[in-house]
């Protein structure tokens, strides 16, 4: 406990720091900005300022403000759910069946308010359940050995597919294709430079920003302008944000219950904030004592959700920050911001760069703060945001992208690259298959190759040391298991349900 | 034998596409052993895995119990102007400047939409160019011309 508080203390004096207060603020009203547009997420923000970090003198700051972006989107998000009935994110699907009917019938005050005390409720549990957790998870990282981080990748991987929603045989094979991608480059070992057809750019691989950018920027861009847009802004006045103590007293259990559901599915791969969401929405419905009313405005069918999808935002930082996998194409994004930096992810972090591990999950909490206190004041101005037309949006978004992909390595090479990736999103996107597996695959590609090859190298070739070391033998079981329970047919249509509003 | 799941099947042939021509590229380097993985091992591993669940995907969208579905139809209008006005800014960035590719890339990309308005594209045109000057050349600095380099020159 002790020792947990001289942690925070570290935390706080880094976070507190001038400099990472600013950038903690930038990314938060960025991520609120984001998560109240549609079309434009968190993914494709993070991927257009992900150059902008590279510049940035300090890695702190830098993840202090892409963090801020990924949890600032998830309160967006419920903005736009509640007052236009279309989700700003994913993981506010749920939050547009009560929380809309909330504002329709004028309680649109009620439902802003509950959800953003929620999110702050469940931000702030999120926040200490990750300074609690991340020590002895870092901890138990420190006696794996090549095998162990191998079979935990597979884990990982094979985890974030299972819980992702579609295809499974698709979702893995985009993983694959994404860990084939990740190959093109110098191979450390020997130095041979593979798929890179003898262009010089390639031989120092492809820039995870730039496939990002055009997988999840532009495909998406293309993909909404086939749609034909409609868009009802909810234009009566929003009023009354103070919430009344019996709302408060009423969405309480459900908040509490929201935030311990979302900070476990956050923990999964994979899982993360969409899927705590849509876990507690239907969890609420079945304890509730009127579960009728849900569907037309139950206020606990806001605060849950709310709670869990922000408790499930921030608790997914956990296997990235103690064990350096992302489990989450959001927390690639992150691994890919430090590595830039001469940061290797992984459970070294900790003691080697303290300041940033303790002052980002320290800034997290502010962040929090700073969006309760200045989003419902600032509610005018983002309704007024939410008219903006998509057709005067996307330019800007080109524009953001195509500079940003330029200043990697102040070459037009890179914004070259995210052409064929836009293509390719594009064509996922037609036949069915989510793009975002294959972006974890990209990140640990080359990690996972250099584990494997450690591994085999140490049992002489002898494959059966995966099965033989009892913690590597664990985690891959467990893989197995997952697959093998994901493909049972009851399972499988449980998973479609789960899945259906998506 | 009918392709009743357009999406699925086709999704499995791009897959068993990309893991054959993996398999192909890849035997050019070095395959080493297992105690000894040449940089052409892990690939062609993967590129194995990836035809098998090409294949298995690929399949799956024959069978009779297969749901029916078709691929969307691609609408040309939005991706050639997409990514034809990035292409064109690639390409003249360094040749004409930041501003004259920034007229070029709004310009063209706007006109994707079915919506395009000439006059909100013009003010678009000089706001986001107001932006990104204060934003990358006054702000981050960026190492690019912002004119024609053979005017200033």
């Amino acid at each position: 406990m002790g020792e947990l508080i001289t942690n925070l203390g570290i935390g706080f004096t880094a976070a507190m720091a001038g400099q990472n207060l600013l950038y903690c603020l930038i990314g938060v009203i960025f991520g609120t900005l984001v998560g109240v547009l549609p079309g434009l997420g968190p993914l494709a923000t993070i991927a257009m300022l992900l150059p902008a970090t590279y510049k940035m003198t300090d890695p702190t700051s830098a993840l202090i403000m892409l963090a801020g972006i990924y949890y600032g989107a998830q309160y967006g998000g419920s903005t736009t759910a509640i007052l236009v009935n279309l989700p700003g994110e994913t993981s506010s699907v749920v939050t547009t069946l009560d929380g809309y009917q909330m504002a329709r019938r004028g309680r649109a005050g009620p439902a802003l308010a509950i959800a953003a005390i929620a999110s702050f409720i469940a931000g702030t549990f999120a926040t200490f359940l990750l300074a609690a957790f991340a020590p002895p998870l870092a901890e138990l990282a420190f006696k794996f050995g090549p095998a162990e981080y191998f079979a935990l990748m597979v884990l990982g991987l094979i985890a974030a597919v299972v819980l992702a929603h579609g295809s499974v045989v698709k979702a893995l094979a985009m993983v694959v294709l994404g860990l084939l991608f990740g190959m093109i480059g110098t191979d450390v070992n020997s130095g041979t430079a593979r798929f890179s057809f003898d262009v010089p750019e390639l031989s120092d691989g492809i820039e995870f920003a730039a496939v990002a950018m055009g997988m999840f920027g532009f495909a998406e861009i293309i993909l909404n302008l086939e749609q034909k847009e409609n868009r009802e802004v909810f234009t009566s006045k929003v009023k009354g944000l103070m919430i009344k103590w019996v709302d408060f007293k009423e969405a309480f259990p459900a908040i509490v219950r929201g935030t311990g559901l979302g900070s476990v599915l956050g923990i999964l791969p994979g899982g993360g904030a969409v899927l705590a969401s849509f876990a507690t929405y239907a969890m609420e419905k079945k304890l509730s004592k009127h579960p009728e009313e849900f569907g037309k405005g139950a206020i606990r069918g806001v605060a849950g959700p709310e709670a869990a999808n922000n408790a499930g935002a921030q608790t997914s930082f956990i296997p990235m920050l103690t064990l350096g996998i992302p489990t989450t194409p959001v927390m690639a994004l992150m691994v890919a911001a430090m590595m830039i930096h001469n940061i290797q992810p992984g459970p070294q972090v900790m003691s080697s760069n303290p300041t940033l591990f303790w002052g980002l999950i320290a800034s997290m909490w502010i962040g929090n703060l700073f969006l309760v206190v200045l989003n419902l004041p600032m509610i005018g101005l983002w309704i007024r945001l939410l008219t903006v037309p998509y057709r005067v949006l996307y330019p800007a978004i080109l524009l953001f992208c195509c500079i940003g992909a330029y200043s990697i390595n102040n070459n037009v090479f890179d914004v070259f690259m995210t052409i064929p990736f836009a293509i390719l999103g594009y064509v996922f996107k037609k036949l069915d298959c989510e793009p975002a597996p294959l972006l974890l695959g990209f990140v640990l590609g080359k990690l996972m190759e250099e584990y494997l090859r450690r591994a085999l190298t140490i049992s002489r070739g002898d494959a059966t040391v995966f099965f033989t070391r009892p913690l590597s033998a664990t985690l891959l079981g467990l893989a197995i298991l997952l697959l093998i329970i994901v493909f049972l047919p009851a399972i499988n249509k449980k998973r479609e349900e789960a899945f259906q509003g998506d | 034998m009918k392709i009743r799941n357009h999406r699925d099947f086709w999704a499995g042939v791009m897959f068993l596409v990309f893991g054959l021509l993996f398999i192909v590229l890849s035997q050019q380097y070095t395959l080493g052993t297992a105690a000894k993985m040449g940089p052409g091992y892990f690939p062609t591993v993967l590129g194995g895995i990836m035809a098998l669940l090409g294949l298995l995907i690929a399949a799956g969208g024959l069978g009779a119990s297969a749901q029916s579905l078709r691929i969307d139809r691609m609408q040309l209008r939005p991706i050639t102007l997409i990514l034809g006005g990035v292409l064109l800014f690639a390409f003249t960035l360094p040749r004409l400047g930041m501003v004259l590719s920034l007229v070029l890339l709004i310009g063209i990309s706007a006109l994707a939409t079915h919506e395009f308005r000439l006059r909100d594209t013009l003010i678009s045109i000089v706001v986001l160019i107001a932006l990104a000057w204060v934003v990358f050349v006054w702000g981050l600095e960026l190492q690019f011309p912002v004119w024609p380099p053979f005017l200033t020159k």
